[in-house]
């Protein structure tokens, strides 16, 4: 934090131009974020069905009692959470493999990182029709070529497993890339230290690398929690939420747009906002985590 | 270098500019131009073309009076009833006539989106029109849209396997059974996936039983009917007679399903009928078709009654035309076309016996035996909501407890037309 002190008047002058300069942009958002944001804080408070417009009232927390009791939200919590922490288990884990293996790749390098980006190139609705093509009987290759005697996509396990197996394809690189900036942090001369120290791979692995990297791998990990606990495409694709594979995001959806009822809808939406800002509270305060370039700043 | 700057920043401009002027390009359509005024028609892809030939045709008899353009809604039934809802919910002035699934009608009647047919129309709607058809159209006693297309299934089954048809779905499971125990294909088609058909399926037996889901005050009016039909299908479901993949199966599946040869029966749409003929030749010459089996011995069933209801939008700002667009658009040669050439069965009753329409519907008179008797699905604006309730609780069939099925129910679609709960 910079020290409070006496403004010169030039500094003030300037200042007040840097506002000036920033109130398009804060206007800007302040109509497309913060309006809409406020508005469904306002519609979750009130019992408001598209259908039945004279009977919109003010209900005050009803809308999130009746969230809260209904076995319906806590399934699509349960299966969320599922998601999200085996998703990104594996994809923390992959995608250090994968940084490792393009952190060493010495030929080929621009290839290498240009062809682990390709799935998250790929459009994640277009990703998941393949996916789904692939896992329906008689136009699915893997279908045959697992030699399935059923649908994979019409019991609640097999769904989820490949709901999974489409998250993980898909950001598994994006994982690897950020992963990728956390190993260019750590200093060779420290490894060849280590190394002449007599330390094995895995020492030099879990006693140097890792805590230089923590900053950018709890950084990964806080993107992609946020961002997998809000699964929607894949899930829309693949089941539509069909066999109780609903996830928050899903049911919310289909509490606004095919139950037309924006009072609930709202109410599940600002559900789901508390808990990302919930989990992102919890990787900052609890573990330190810090955006990129924040942390060497300490 | 700076010039090739200039030139990109130039090509922004540029492209700005078209949005802008895309953007605003058909706002200005919509205003003072002169000529007839556009009443644009939002309706589903028919790839007949049915819907195009009948809007030019009403447009040229118009005399000059509107032109009928027509929007097309997405494929899917819940992509048309999304983008109808948030333009109308929005008061959108960009639609004229809205093409529903006869099961919104009342959704968007409540809601206030609807215009009712005015009282000098009335007659001339439903003069010759099938009752069923007008009844999904009415809301509240009034006549709140025109009814376009219906729609029923049929029992369709194989000659060759089935001598004479089965009246009840007693005798076609104990049939397709016994086929299946010969080791010959003895399976009944039917949709068992958790969407909308399975309503269907249930509200089908449900009045057949004598029966219906709510009353006329739109109440919860389940009773031990209710349970038979749950009971029915899961009778179906865990027998030999039914399809392993029953739970996943829509229309089409079980169309496919048919023509493989592996099925006696199919309780399906007429769609199945020149799909057939093209692709099972040799088993066509033994398709043969009944009425909807019943659920009583004796008993007529009431099978489920779908289709197309045209409504004109109470945010039309021109609703006499768009009214007198919408008779003119369901008039009984534009009912003809759509029949013959894009096989949706008309809803005015003298059509089936049109030597046309005869041709490629041998099975006309069935069909309007069964519309004659077909029960309507549940009139309220929380119809969606009672449906997925009803889906939700019935699905897999294979999984129904018919103990316990009736209480789930009533609590359920009681939550439903309150809006109240979590829709599934």
């Amino acid at each position: 934090m910079p020290r409070r002190q006496e403004l010169t008047g030039r500094a003030r002058a300037e200042r007040r131009l840097a506002l000036i300069l920033c109130a398009p942009a804060v206007l800007v958002m302040a109509a497309v974020t913060a309006y809409p944001i406020v508005y469904a804080l306002w519609l979750s408070l009130q019992r408001y069905d598209l259908r039945f417009p004279n009977r919109s009232a003010f209900v005050g927390l009803e809308n999130y009692l009746t969230v809260v009791a209904s076995s319906r939200w806590w399934q699509a919590v349960a299966n969320t959470v599922i998601i999200t922490v085996v998703s990104v288990t594996i994809e923390l884990v992959l995608g250090m493999l994968v940084a490792l293996v393009m952190h060493r790749t010495i030929f080929g390098r621009g290839a290498v990182r240009t062809n682990v980006l390709v799935p998250y190139g790929i459009i994640t609705v277009v990703a998941a029709f393949s996916w789904r093509f692939a896992w329906t009987p008689v136009t699915g290759y893997l279908v045959r070529w697992l030699h399935l005697s059923t649908d994979p996509l019409t019991s609640h396990g097999t769904s989820l497993a490949i709901i999974i197996l489409a998250e993980v394809w898909k950001t598994t690189p994006f994982m690897s890339l950020l992963l990728l900036a956390g190993l260019a942090l750590v200093p060779e001369e420290l490894m060849e230290a280590a190394r002449v120290d007599g330390a094995s791979a895995w020492q030099r692995f879990v006693r140097i690398t890792l805590p230089l990297m923590k900053p950018a791998i709890l950084v990964a990990v806080l993107f992609r929690v946020m961002d997998a606990f809000r699964v929607f495409d894949d899930i829309f694709v693949l089941t539509g939420g069909a066999n109780q594979t609903q996830s928050v995001s899903i049911l919310g959806y289909d509490q606004l747009f095919v139950g037309l009822n924006l009072g609930i809808g709202s109410a599940v939406s600002v559900l789901i906002f508390l808990i990302v800002a919930l989990i992102g509270l919890v990787f900052i305060r609890g573990f330190g985590a810090a955006a990129p370039g924040a942390g060497t700043r300490r | 270098m700076r010039s090739g700057e200039r030139g990109s920043a130039w090509r922004c401009v540029l492209l700005l500019v078209l949005a802008v002027a895309a953007l605003a390009g058909p706002l200005s359509c919509g205003g003072g131009s002169a000529g007839p005024p556009t009443v644009s028609f939002y309706i589903f892809h028919e790839p007949s073309g049915a819907f195009e030939r009948g809007a030019e045709r009403c447009s040229r008899l118009s005399n000059g009076r509107y032109h009928i353009r027509i929007s097309e809604l997405p494929s899917t039934a819940d992509g048309q009833r999304q983008q109808l809802v948030r333009r109308l919910a929005a008061s959108d002035p960009s639609i004229d006539i809205l093409g529903m699934d006869v099961v919104w009608t009342a959704e968007f009647a409540e809601a206030g989106w609807l215009r009712s047919v005015p009282a000098g129309l009335r007659e001339a709607v439903s003069r010759g029109t099938l009752g069923p058809a007008l009844r999904t159209a009415t809301w509240r006693g009034t006549l709140q849209a025109l009814p376009y297309n219906t729609n029923t299934q049929l029992l369709w089954y194989r000659r060759d396997l089935v001598p004479s048809p089965p009246a009840t779905w007693a005798q076609m499971i104990d049939m397709g059974t016994r086929l299946e125990e010969q080791g010959r294909p003895g399976r009944v088609e039917i949709q068992g996936a958790q969407y909308e058909a399975l309503t269907v399926w249930f509200n089908s037996l449900v009045a057949s039983a004598g029966g219906r889901i709510l009353d006329d005050a739109g109440r919860s009016a389940l009773d031990h009917t209710a349970t038979e039909a749950a009971e029915v299908m899961r009778l179906l479901a865990r027998s030999p007679a039914a399809d392993p993949s029953l739970s996943n199966q829509h229309e089409d599946d079980n169309r496919l399903a048919f023509e493989t040869g592996r099925a006696a029966f199919e309780l399906n749409y007429p769609f199945i009928y020149p799909s057939a003929r093209t692709n099972a030749p040799e088993l066509f010459r033994n398709l043969a078709w009944a009425l909807y089996p019943s659920m009583v011995a004796g008993r007529p069933s009431h099978v489920t009654i779908g289709g197309i209801n045209l409504g004109v939008s109470a945010f039309s700002p021109h609703p006499d035309v768009a009214f007198a667009a919408a008779l003119c658009l369901r008039d009984a040669d534009n009912q003809r076309f759509a029949a013959v050439h894009g096989g949706l069965p008309p809803t005015l009753s003298a059509l089936y016996d049109d030597p046309d329409l005869r041709r490629e519907y041998p099975f006309a008179d069935t069909i309007r035996e069964a519309l004659a008797t077909a029960s309507v699905r549940p009139l309220t604006p929380a119809y969606t909501n009672v449906s997925l309730e009803i889906q939700s609780a019935l699905a897999p069939p294979s999984g129904i407890q018919p103990q316990r099925i009736l209480g789930d129910l009533r609590t359920s679609i009681g939550n439903a037309l309150n809006s109240q709960g979590l829709v599934p």
